[in-house]
């Protein structure tokens, strides 16, 4: 076998996966990714081991929900086949090992840094002189933005070629946001250290990182979360959900001016994430996820409340809802902009929302279920235009669908009747993909242990790793103006990108 | 028109009238109380993911506290959280609490610089920089903004260029990638202008501190005017902060 087959969240020993000849290994990549549609790579990396650079990689099949993870041994002064020229959604992956390792990877278009790491294989590459893509004429201007934004958000650097007012091309530059996460995972020993990292990955996706850390540790251990916390992930996946795609629409409304929509939202927003902190004391819910147990246990009363700020939420929203996509100068402002096509959507690897909006179906609740979401049979919504429009209309029908779960879910639920297990320490070489379908789409971690039980590897995937270029495609033949619409439909993360 | 001015009529009125003295809803973790119980101060110290609480006498330091609760969980009788958002302060010891303090956080006015109370008493503009902050800071930032909160009441807004602010309000722990942009961006605020660090990350780095990824010699070369605490920080924590730095007369 060149490969061998794994469910989400499920342990096995690190010798178990196969070790391949590199062209081998790309070969088998390369095959499934081009065989068929419902195989798609969810992390793809290397890791320092013996001298040499371990590549692991994994594809996830989507129809029989298993997971493909093989390996390869290369060395850092290698030079590689490349397989995005085969499968160009691989781009971002093998930038990322070269930026890290320094193996080049032959026939890739474009290995640009990713991040800028502080443990780079190049410290003579720094983030002040990236090498942006040029278009000599005399009839282009270029227009730079950032990495500080006009707004309060995150760092980065946008650069356009601009044919007057129309985007001929956006490079997007990352990394301002780097804080060495991956390699604070290693070094901070404590559980409680290692969660609160997991939180700090996107302050946005609290509870999609955290849920991804806590099951990734639990499947090391060798420990079964009890259904009631099971149940808590998911309400809490659902009800951040909710939050974000509520704030979302405000920011969209605030960028094509229209005032109503962005204060209504945004004051929808508040009573939704107030609920985070009625239930964990915070309102991005950080300190509500931990593995192996819940310092929060749902209860009646929070179920309760939860319908309380439901019910008042939904004929507001609905009220709003339907006007935004009722009002003809809103709807020119977002119908036909910054579209993503349903091919360009899957030859680059988009994810989560960005595809779903553009008709391709990637959604881990669906594909990849773990915990709770086995029983509750979720089916995507997809949207068809894959412009500002159906990602800005995919976020109100996924509220509407959060909102529904957690009705559905709350109908009977399971309590913290029995004890939970004692959760002891990650066993020894084991090897871990933990998948969880945030807000912004699938999140991915993995983690190997060494013979001693110890972290050895962490690596984590931000749904945005993939989904950036969606953006930097999208504005095309666009025109500049309408830049920051486009952006706000994605929202995508900074630090999840930069770690 | 007629749908919208529905909408507008719905919503009712949606500002805090006193963002002062309102009450959060549910278990907010505020300003801590540490009792004069005796523990296993080890245990204690250890339970900390950040190294936050100290020894004789017992203390948490709310700039590098992540609010997670764990300490209270494990010494209920020792360590309770309170409802008190007004945790900020304009001298870094200010945030170290210590056993059996009950007293609010308040402003030192003796380091309030002249020129804050002069010149922003009533209008404040602020460039916001994030640093590898991870967006929640942000987000509660500009919900301090929004139609419930609404600083703009007060005068005290964000802004886009920093030729047009007053001051910086750092969030994040300040990543090595950042270090250059912030200095530039500071630089470019005219004079007098003031430093808010908000957040447990950009105070003290939080759970970063030592990562390699970070440069934070920015911090040392000025004078920083506040600190407010939080992870994120809470709207309220910020807009009563800057209102007492701002409208506190030496
Ligand atoms: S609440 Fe603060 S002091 Fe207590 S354990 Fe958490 S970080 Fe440490």
């Amino acid at each position: 076998m060149n490969y061998i087959e794994v469910n989400n969240n499920q342990r096995i020993s690190v010798f178990s996966i196969p070790v391949l000849e590199y062209d081998i290994f790309a070969d088998v990549i390369a095959n499934f990714l081009t065989k068929d549609i419902k195989y798609h790579c969810v992390n793809y990396f290397g890791f320092p081991e013996k001298g040499n650079v371990k590549l692991i990689c994994c594809i996830a099949d989507d129809s029989k929900h298993s997971i493909n993870v093989l390996s390869s041994i290369v060395n850092s002064n290698d030079k590689l086949q490349s397989i995005t020229t085969k499968h160009f959604a691989l781009h971002i992956f093998e930038r990322e090992i070269h930026e890290n390792f320094g193996i080049d990877f032959i026939g890739h278009p474009w290995q640009k840094p990713v991040r800028y790491p502080f443990n780079r294989a190049d410290k003579n590459n720094i983030i002040a002189n990236y090498p942006f893509y040029k278009i000599e004429s005399e009839e282009l201007h270029e227009v730079g933005v950032g990495p500080i934004h006009a707004g309060v958000i995150e760092p980065g650097h946008f650069r356009f070629i601009c044919n007057g007012e129309q985007i001929l091309h956006l490079e997007i530059q990352l990394g301002y946001q780097h804080r060495g996460i991956e390699q604070l995972f290693l070094e901070k020993k404590n559980l409680l250290q290692r969660t609160t990292l997991a939180e700090n990955i996107a302050g946005d996706t609290v509870v999609g990182h955290t849920v991804a850390f806590a099951q990734a540790w639990e499947s090391l251990c060798d420990f079964k979360p009890s259904e009631a916390l099971q149940f808590e992930r998911v309400l809490a996946l659902e009800h951040e959900r909710i939050a974000i795609h509520t704030g979302d629409l405000s920011a969209i409304c605030t960028d094509i001016a229209y005032q109503l929509g962005s204060s209504v939202f945004g004051r929808l927003r508040t009573p939704i994430i107030n609920y985070f902190q009625q239930w964990c004391g915070n309102r991005l819910a950080k300190s509500l996820i931990r593995a192996g147990k819940t310092n929060f246990p749902f209860s009646e009363q929070l179920a309760e409340k939860w319908f309380e700020v439901i019910n008042a939420y939904k004929p507001d929203f609905k009220e709003m809802s339907s006007e935004i996509f009722d009002m003809p100068s809103v709807l020119a402002r977002l119908e036909k902009t910054g579209t993503v096509s349903t091919e360009t959507a899957t030859s680059i690897g988009t994810v989560g929302m960005t595809a779903r909006a553009s008709n391709l179906n990637r959604d881990i609740r669906f594909s990849h279920p773990a915990g709770f979401y086995q029983k509750l049979n979720y089916q995507p919504i997809l949207g068809k235009t894959g412009d500002v429009h159906a990602r800005a209309k995919l976020r109100m029908g996924e509220i509407n669908a959060s909102i529904e779960l957690i009705t559905k879910m709350l109908d009977k639920f399971p309590k913290h009747d029995i004890k939970e297990n004692v959760m002891e320490s990650p066993l020894a070489d084991s090897f871990v993909v933990s998948l969880v379908e945030g807000w912004r789409g699938e999140i991915c971690h993995c983690a190997i242990t060494d013979e001693n039980g110890e972290l050895k590897m962490y690596k984590i995937k931000d749904p945005s790793l993939h989904n950036w270029l969606a953006l930097a495609l999208s504005v095309r033949n666009n025109e500049i103006s309408d830049f920051p619409i486009c952006n706000k439909s994605f929202n995508l993360s900074y630090c999840g990108n930069d770690l | 028109m007629i749908n919208n001015l529905k909408i507008l009529y719905h919503q009712g009125k949606q500002y805090i009238p006193d963002v002062t003295t309102v009450d959060v809803p549910g278990i907010f973790r505020g300003r801590p109380i540490i009792s004069k119980t005796v523990v296993d101060e080890n245990k204690l110290i250890n339970v900390c993911p950040t190294g936050a609480i100290g020894a004789n006498p017992v203390s948490i330091d709310l700039g590098k506290c992540t609010f997670c609760g764990e300490c209270t969980f494990a010494f209920p009788e020792k360590i309770s959280f309170t409802k008190d958002y007004k945790i900020s302060a304009n001298s870094r010891t200010d945030l170290i609490i210590k056993e059996g303090e009950e007293s609010q956080i308040l402003l030192n006015p003796e380091q309030i610089r002249t020129e804050i109370y002069n010149f922003f008493s009533g209008s404040l503009k602020l460039r916001q920089v994030s640093a590898g902050g991870d967006n929640s800071c942000e987000w509660e930032l500009n919900a301090a903004g929004n139609v419930n909160f609404d600083m703009g009441r007060f005068g005290i807004e964000f802004v886009a260029s920093p030729r047009h602010a007053d001051g910086i309000v750092i969030t994040g722990p300040i990543s090595e990638n950042m270090a250059e942009p912030l200095q530039i961006c500071y630089d470019a605020v005219p004079d007098p202008k003031i430093i808010i660090l908000a957040g447990t990350d950009a105070i003290s780095g939080g759970i970063f501190d030592g990562s390699q990824a970070l440069n934070r010699e920015f911090l040392k070369k000025y004078h920083i005017d506040l600190y407010v605490s939080g992870n994120p920080v809470h709207p309220l924590t910020f807009i009563n902060g800057v209102l007492s730095l701002i409208r506190t007369k030496k």
